[in-house]
């Protein structure tokens, strides 16, 4: 890459921002429609029906209504901190989109150090949960402020051993390159020499996101709402968006790393990328529809003592094979 | 006058606490229980009020508990939120004008109580049964039953994360609510039992339902299993957790499934038979694990014994009275004396005691809820367990708060 | 190794979850979409709805109702009230019949009460639908209704004059029989009276 900082590339960022911004926003909704119809078809409803056509603008008034409520801040909650966690939950993740290849043409900053740049600041968003619970001044949004560290700290570390096997496979940090490795059919992504590193990569996304089954620190028949007890409007709403945005982000890295992103059998594009990333989303819905939640020394036992290991061996296998 | 002005300085401050750092500023301050929940000596424990409106405490219940981090080092449910004075009530009515009570005591298994309180008051007076009478009690108080353990299902997984199953047991509730429609003219707070009888007869929409619910909620209870019995996320959670050892339930005198998970196989129906459950033949599930997954089990396995129930009933139903014809008027007096009749409930034994002088109202009616019980011995189990298994055990002690405070 | 084993039969299960909710995922719903469906009239008729009056065979308009109070005294909750229907004021003849009577010493004969209800109200908000009244009634004057989709916005919505919801259910039922006729051909037989009669016509 040009050390150089030129106008254009600035631009290019810039615009991408605006870009992702929108896209977050436009995904938010739809994912939060998306999962209440998913919702109600397993559960044999309707889901949101009244709102629009089959309740397709459902998402669209929520929103509003969000936008539209009191924020209120608890009395002898501290003002900076309470107000700080959104803004730090959310505006992150929009830096975690730049870097993501949608199609060669779509990618926001194509920087060689993209998976880093990624793992970097997905680290944000422990931060904003800490405050969030530690600012609101309530035992409840303690008690997930403390779970939500404990889980994002414990599961980063399969998640990278994942990351780090395809890195050595594929010889690079970069996410562009990484797709550029796979080929268009299915046998030829890294999912079918890796599985292992998939399925930790998946579960650890889950747990990373704070998806059910591992939802923690939002568990709501323990801990009420966890972190964001307090939160109202659009304070809340932030969280929310955060929260698929965070999903979108990790489903999106799973396809660049494992299902050979833009490519498809054929006609390559953005497309088969979104395409892709919907199918994960889904599959982490259904996830969510269908499992009780794991107990908190049950969500740390498996990380330590099943992907850790795992993790490791792979990747050191990964190493044997890469060597010979 | 020192009322007002010592109730707002103890509301808000605490003081007879505080000095000594028991209840501080940043501890819940508030009403009396809390104030008496002093800290432990442990000096980093956090006391945390559970409920009264918390999603998993079903209803008012309040749980005030001692953190040591997340694992429990005391809880106290308090009770109250729900007294409306069933007991008085009972006092100031007529056994008849008291029978729409008995549907909202335990308005999951409100016909449960409906038969306690009719028994007890048949056993006082001499009011004879007929007999097909005693068969359709049978057949709504178990589909009663079983909607009660459906209900207690979804609910319960509801608790440990799981959003979907109440749904699916919801589409099966519903047909049996439909059932007990045609017989009770109600689908929740039933009052459809009378002194001497039952409320409608049951015509052949409804003995034709029931056999066909049968085979149905049987082809579904497979899917439960697989879906949720199965499931290594519930297993986990909910297996050795919770342990109630056979000694402490008879210290608490606990009942129901709760003392049947923990291998004592006492169920009101066998050990003192009322109405006519001798003749039918069904199995009193027991299990032997004491935990949380044995008292699941017990619930899930008498669906299928109550399933068992209703088929015999319902294949040997006598023609006859539903009323019997010298079935007492509404203003009847109840001769002078006591009785106590006891049958069981979706949560263990209900009880009715009745004393009389002989007046148009009852002297005295005092009632066993079996959840009192069941609740009480939650404290002594929650102890040292992590918090999300307090909500594991709470659950499987299925609670019905109304119940409970009655 | 066995324990591998077991570990792999476990994580099964959950794939098993996972296919039991695909399957219903595909099935159809089982929600009634309210406002456009309802429950059917056939499931709506054991449903104890609010208790109302039934009237005379020959007088649909007249309750059977001879005001004895049975119910009054029966309801657990006192949500029904009925007063007796005024004595009728003695005619010319019967005050003369009576001066006459006390003239000679006798008791003179009062006209007596009609055995009908003046007024007869009832208290929604606070009937715990027992069905006490409807039992103890003597001449099978009370019922229950079967208004599932009764609503109201305030506390008197549900205070009933039940003889004039006779009276207006009776109008009802003869009026409906006349418009219903020509259309017969066209449309299909009008929906039962229990379903279409909406609440707030009480």
């Amino acid at each position: 890459m040009n050390a150089t900082i030129s106008f254009d590339s600035v631009l290019h960022v810039v615009l991408a921002l605006v870009g992702v911004a929108v896209f977050v926003g436009l995904n938010g909704l739809l994912l939060v429609y998306a999962e209440r119809k998913v919702a109600g078809f397993i559960q044999r409803r309707p889901g949101p029906y009244e709102v629009g056509p089959q309740g397709i603008l459902q998402a669209v008034a929520d929103a509003l209504k969000l936008i539209g409520k009191q924020l209120v801040r608890p009395d002898r909650a501290d003002p900076l901190l309470f107000w700080m966690a959104p803004v730090l939950a959310f505006f992150p993740v929009l830096l975690l989109f730049l870097p993501i290849p949608f199609s060669p043409l779509l990618t926001g900053w194509d920087v060689n150090l993209g998976l880093l740049l990624i793992l970097a600041f997905a680290g944000f968003n422990v931060l904003a949960l800490l405050l969030a619970g530690w600012g609101s001044n309530n035992k409840y949004g303690l008690l997930g402020a403390a779970r939500a560290v404990a889980q994002s700290v414990a599961y980063e570390i399969p998640l990278l051993l994942a990351v780090l096997a395809i890195a050595f496979q594929e010889g690079t940090l970069s996410l562009s390159a990484i797709v550029g490795g796979q080929g268009g059919m299915p046998w030829q992504w890294n999912i079918a020499v890796q599985p292992l590193a998939f399925l930790i990569f998946f579960v650890s996304a889950l747990g990373e996101t704070n998806r059910a089954p591992f939802d923690l620190p939002e568990a709501e028949s323990e801990l009420t709402a966890g972190f964001h007890t307090e939160y109202s409007g659009m304070g809340f709403g932030m969280f929310f968006l955060a929260e698929y945005a965070n999903m979108i982000v990790a489903c999106s890295v799973c396809t660049v790393l494992f299902l050979g992103g833009w490519k498809g059998p054929f006609l390559d594009g953005a497309w088969w990328f979104l395409a892709k990333v919907y199918g994960l989303l889904l599959t982490m819905m259904w996830f969510r529809w269908t499992y009780p939640r794991v107990r908190f020394d049950q969500l740390l036992n498996l990380n330590w003592r099943w992907l850790l290991p795992l993790g490791v061996l792979n990747l050191l296998a990964t190493a044997f094979v890469m060597k010979l | 006058m020192h009322s007002t002005e010592t109730l707002r300085s103890h509301g808000t401050a605490c003081p007879a606490t505080s000095a000594d750092g028991g209840c501080t500023d940043d501890q819940i301050a508030g009403d009396g229980y809390t104030c008496r929940f002093e800290q432990g000596a442990r000096p980093e424990s956090l006391i945390l009020n559970m409920g009264p409106q918390h999603p998993s405490t079903h209803g008012v219940l309040r749980v005030l508990l001692e953190l040591d981090g997340e694992y429990i080092v005391r809880a106290e449910p308090v009770l109250g939120y729900l007294h409306r004075m069933h007991e008085k009530m009972a006092e100031v009515k007529t056994p008849a004008q008291f029978m729409p009570n008995m549907g909202r005591v335990d308005y999951l298994h409100a016909l449960a109580w409906n038969w306690a309180y009719v028994g007890a008051v048949e056993k006082l007076a001499g009011i004879e049964i007929p007999e097909r009478a005693e068969y359709l009690r049978v057949i709504t108080c178990e589909l009663n039953r079983i909607s009660s353990h459906l209900l207690w299902w979804g609910a319960y997984l509801l608790d440990l994360g799981a959003f979907t199953p109440i749904m699916y047991a919801f589409d099966d509730r519903e047909m049996l609510l439909d059932l007990l429609q045609l017989m009770t003219g109600s689908r929740l707070t039933y009052s459809s039992f009378r002194f001497g009888g039952v409320y409608t007869d049951a015509g052949p929409a409804f003995v034709q339902g029931v056999r066909q619910f049968i085979p149905h909620l049987r082809s579904r209870l497979p899917m439960y299993t697989a879906l949720v019995t199965e499931n290594i996320i519930l297993r986990r959670r909910i297996e050795e957790v919770g342990v109630i050892p056979q000694d402490m339930v008879t210290r608490y005198g606990a009942s129901g499934p709760v003392a049947r998970g923990s291998g004592i196989a006492y169920d009101v129906r066998r050990a003192e038979p009322y109405s006519v459950y001798d003749r039918f033949d069904y199995e009193i599930p027991v299990r032997h694990e004491e935990c949380s997954m044995a008292r699941y089990m017990v619930r899930m396995a008498e669906i299928e014994q109550s399933l068992r129930i209703i088929e015999q009933a319902i294949e040997s139903l006598p023609e006859g009275e539903h009323m019997h014809p010298k079935a007492p008027k509404p203003s009847f007096k109840l001769p002078a004396g006591e009785s106590y009749f006891a049958v069981e409930g979706a949560r263990g034994k209900i009880g009715v005691w009745i004393a009389s002088d002989g007046g148009k109202t009852p002297y005295r009616v005092k009632l066993r809820a079996p959840g009192f019980s069941n609740l009480a011995l939650f404290a002594e189990c929650a102890r040292g367990t992590l918090l999300a298994d307090a909500v594991a055990i709470l659950g499987s002690l299925d609670m019905v708060i109304p119940e409970i405070d009655r | 190794m066995a324990s591998i084993f077991r570990t792999l039969a476990d994580l099964w299960s959950l794939v098993v979850g996972l296919g039991i909710t695909g399957k219903e995922f595909c099935k159809p719903g089982v929600t009634v979409h309210y406002p456009r469906a309802e429950v059917t009239p056939e499931a709506a008729a054991s449903f104890r709805g609010p208790i109302e009056l039934i009237g005379l065979d020959k007088d649909p308009a007249k309750p059977k109702c001879i005001a004895c109070m049975l119910c009054v005294s029966a309801c657990p909750s006192n949500c029904i009230a009925v007063t007796r229907a005024p004595t009728p004021k003695p005619t010319p003849e019967e005050l003369k019949a009576m001066a006459e009577a006390e003239a000679r010493g006798e008791k003179p004969k009062k006209p007596a009460p009609p055995k009908a209800p003046g007024t007869w109200t009832y208290d929604f908000s606070l009937c715990s639908l027992c069905g006490s009244c409807v039992e103890v009634c003597p001449v099978d004057s009370i019922g229950f209704s079967h208004d599932i989709y009764m609503v109201g916005t305030r506390r008197e919505d549900f205070v009933f004059d039940q003889l004039a919801r006779l009276a207006r259910k009776a109008a009802a039922r003869k009026a409906e029989p006349k418009k219903a006729a020509p259309e017969a051909a066209s449309a299909p037989a009008p929906a039962p009276e229990t379903a279409a009669t909406p609440a707030s016509e009480a």
